[in-house]
């Protein structure tokens, strides 16, 4: 079962962590089809967020086709979007941690690796490629 | 459904001072409804308004489908909050919830006796020698053992710790879960944000916003662009608030179309940044009958 967090600082709003956190969940093979989410009442005595909130990202997992509600049952997640790709995931980690490295020692920051990851990945994309 | 709470232009004088004045705003049931605004906005005069506390001096307001504390029956469905936590500092818990069960005639005492086994307060313990977080535990216990469907809380968390202001506040989720509609004032807005699907905003004695946040939120922009004269707006935008350099204006605005001029760079505006803007607006402005919905008449421009 996932267990949901909520950061304020952020500037995310809590719906939006909410479905990311499942998607990433399911990305990542922690959630996988058949996995029930926690109900609406065990998310907001967890993190203290508005049931709604919680409604909100549950029916837009619904919408995208990544989970369904059962009426008087829960919300059960019905695809994975990991499969085929999960696989290299091990690989794709490896190469980012010695690239991390490197970047380390080029006197790189943490602010600056993130801002050099986002630009790369924003420029890639706008290029199509990514 | 009957709606939480609904006032229609009411006002509340004490002597020569207007605590509230022309407010009108209607509450869904099923709500979190945060109020916020600056001391002395008229936070808790609305709330004793919605309890019965205190009567309007004009205007009506009716809670839950009637007039508030008309009769026992109207008491019953309400419960409060109040600002300072009024408990008998010589009574112990057990006490607070036999005192709760003889003043209400609908008491659900397993409802009350779960809720402080839960938090794990111990029954022969006295008032006073609570924790501010136990003390708004208990108050909680005492007002969910009447079964309200409606909870008004005055600045519930302002006195807590942090960790004892998340588990109360998760503690109100679970019950805003089942449905329980729930009215509550408080300055901090990262809290207001997390657990409020309802805002209102009051400022002066008057209410400056009042709505849904999520439709409230859909509804403003921030607009970042070359200066340039707020006037010269589509007539669809009004301006909340503005601040110039000599070369860039920020503006937030209200507008129910989508922004299409390009030399704007548009962001959405967080609920935080909405409530100061609206916090902040003049004085002599006033709040049109569209507050409801949207937002005040700030400055119609176009």
């Amino acid at each position: 079962m996932i267990e949901f967090r909520i950061d304020a600082s952020t500037g995310v709003s809590p719906y939006r962590q909410l479905v990311h956190q499942v998607r990433q969940a399911l990305l990542l093979g922690v959630l996988r089809e058949g996995d029930r989410l926690p109900t609406v009442k065990e998310v907001v005595a967890k993190v203290a967020i508005n049931p709604n909130t919680v409604l909100k990202a549950y029916r837009e997992l619904e919408f995208e086709g990544l989970a369904e509600g059962r009426p008087g049952v829960g919300t059960f997640v019905t695809r994975s979007i990991a499969d085929s790709s999960l696989s290299a995931h091990a690989t794709l980690r490896k190469d980012l941690s010695g690239w991390l490295a490197r970047a380390r020692r080029a006197g790189l920051d943490d602010d600056s690796i993130a801002a050099l990851f986002e630009s790369t990945f924003r420029s890639r994309v706008n290029e199509g490629v990514a | 459904m009957t709606a939480a709470i609904e006032a229609v232009a009411v006002g509340k004088r004490f002597g020569r001072t207007w605590a509230l004045q022309e407010s009108t705003l209607t509450v869904p049931a099923g709500r979190v409804v945060g109020l916020v605004g600056s001391n002395g906005a008229g936070k808790s005069t609305l709330l004793n308004l919605a309890v019965g506390l205190l009567q309007p001096t004009n205007g009506q307001i009716t809670v839950l489908g009637a007039r508030p504390g008309r009769n026992a029956g109207q008491l019953a469905k309400v419960g409060f909050l109040a600002q300072d936590i009024p408990l008998y500092g010589s009574l112990s818990v057990g006490d607070h919830l036999r005192l709760g069960a003889r003043l209400n005639p609908k008491w659900d005492a397993t409802a009350a006796e779960q809720r402080i086994a839960r938090v794990g307060l111990d029954r022969s313990q006295r008032a006073a020698g609570l924790s501010g977080g136990q003390r708004a535990q208990l108050a909680l216990a005492v007002a969910m053992g009447k079964r309200p469907q409606l909870l008004i809380l005055d600045e519930p968390v302002a006195s807590l710790d942090p960790l004892a202001r998340r588990e109360f506040l998760a503690d109100l989720m679970e019950l805003a879960a089942d449905g329980l509609s729930i009215a509550l004032s408080s300055h901090i807005l990262a809290d207001v944000e997390r657990v409020c699907d309802h805002l209102i905003v009051l400022a002066a004695g008057r209410v400056r916003l009042a709505g849904d946040v999520e439709d409230l939120l859909a509804a403003h922009k921030l607009l970042i662009g070359a200066r340039r004269d707020a006037n010269r707006l589509p007539a669809d935008m009004t301006v909340i608030q503005e601040s110039h350099t000599d070369r860039q204006s920020t503006l937030l605005v209200h507008t129910t179309q989508p922004v299409l001029d390009p030399s704007w760079t548009v962001s959405d505006v967080g609920l935080e940044d909405l409530v100061l803007a609206y916090m902040a607006a003049p004085s002599a402005v006033a709040t049109s009958t569209i507050a409801q919905a949207v937002a005040p008449t700030l400055r119609s421009v176009g």
